[in-house]
C-alpha cells in the first residue's frame, strides 16, 4: 500500500483540496466575459454574521458580506 | 530475508476471492417495505401508506451483461445540472493523469479532474466546457457522474483576461516567499495556462 505516494504540490504546501478547488474556480470565474462574470460573482457571494462569545455571552454580531475568496 | 518475503506472498493472494462487490452489482433495495404496508392497510384502510425517501429515488440500473451502445452522463455543478442522464457516445475528461476518453463499457473508475477542457461527443456534435476542477465517477453500468465546481462553455472566456492573469501569476511565482504563496502562484499558472491552451488550441 503506497501511503507515501507523491503528494500534489498544493498539499505539500499545507493547502487542502477544497481550498485548491475553490481557488481554481475563482480564477476561472475571473476570466469570464462581461455579463457572465457579474452573474457568476454575484452567484457566489456569501453573507454571514459573526459574533464572538466571551464569558458565555455573545457580543454584538458583525455582519460580513465578503466576496467568497476566504 | 528473501525467503521470508516469498513466504508472505502466498497468504495475500487468497484474499481477493472474498472481495466485496461494487454497489452497482448488488440488487436494488426494495423501495416499499411489505410488512409495513400490510400493517398500515389493516389499521388505516382509507389512506395510502406514506412514501419513504427510498421510493422517490430511482435505483441505479444494474450492470448489463453486454456493453451498452451509449454512455449516460450526469454532469452537475453546485448551482445547476448541466447534463442530466444524457445519452452520449463519448466524453473526454481532463483527468490529472491526462485527457481520458470514456466510452460505454469503460471500467469503473474514479478520477480527479485538473483544470481543462471537457468535451461531450454525441453523434456528430461536440460540446466543450472548461472545467475548473472536480471528479468523475465512472460506474460499471456505463453511467458517468461528472461533478465540477465551475464549468463554462469556451465562448464565455475572455482571452485578454486569461493572458493578463497568466503574466500576473508568473510574476507572483518569482516574487513568492512562503510555500503557500508559491503554491497559490503555481495554481494560478496552471489554471491560466490550461485556459490559454483551451482558447488557442
Amino acid at each position: 500500500m503506497a501511503s507515501n505516494a507523491a503528494v500534489p504540490f498544493w498539499r505539500a504546501a499545507g493547502m487542502t483540496y477544497i481550498t485548491y478547488s475553490n481557488i481554481c474556480a475563482n480564477l476561472v470565474r475571473n476570466c469570464l466575459k462581461e455579463p457572465y462574470k457579474t452573474e457568476a460573482l454575484s452567484r457566489e457571494k456569501v453573507h454571514f454574521s459573526i459574533s464572538k462569545w466571551t464569558d458565555g455571552k455573545p457580543e454584538k454580531p458583525t455582519l460580513r458580506s465578503d466576496s467568497p475568496e476566504e | 530475508m528473501l525467503g521470508r518475503a516469498s513466504m508472505l506472498l502466498p497468504c495475500r493472494s487468497i484474499l481477493p476471492a472474498r472481495a466485496r462487490p461494487f454497489s452497482t452489482d448488488l440488487p436494488a433495495a426494495p423501495s416499499a417495505d411489505a410488512t409495513f404496508t400490510e400493517a398500515w392497510t389493516k389499521v388505516i384502510p382509507n389512506m395510502d401508506p406514506p412514501k419513504t425517501p427510498l421510493s422517490f429515488m430511482q435505483p441505479r440500473p444494474p450492470t448489463p451483461s453486454s456493453i451498452p451502445s451509449k454512455l449516460t452522463v450526469n454532469f452537475v455543478l453546485p448551482y445547476a445540472s448541466e447534463l442530466a442522464t444524457k445519452e452520449v457516445d463519448m466524453v473526454i475528461v481532463p483527468a490529472t493523469t491526462g485527457q481520458m476518453g470514456v466510452l460505454p463499457g469503460h471500467v469503473a473508475t474514479i478520477a480527479e479532474l485538473k483544470p481543462g477542457v471537457l468535451s461531450v461527443h454525441e453523434g456528430s456534435e461536440m460540446t466543450k466546457y472548461f472545467v475548473s476542477s472536480g471528479f468523475v465517477f465512472i460506474h460499471a453500468n456505463s453511467f458517468a457522474d461528472i461533478i465540477a465546481v465551475e464549468a463554462v462553455p469556451l465562448d464565455r472566456l475572455d482571452v485578454n483576461l486569461v493572458q493578463k492573469g497568466l503574466a500576473e501569476f508568473t510574476s507572483k511565482l518569482s516574487s513568492a516567499t512562503t510555500d503557500l504563496e508559491k503554491a497559490e502562484a503555481q495554481i494560478g499558472i496552471d489554471v491560466h495556462s490550461a485556459l490559454n491552451s483551451a482558447l488557442t488550441g
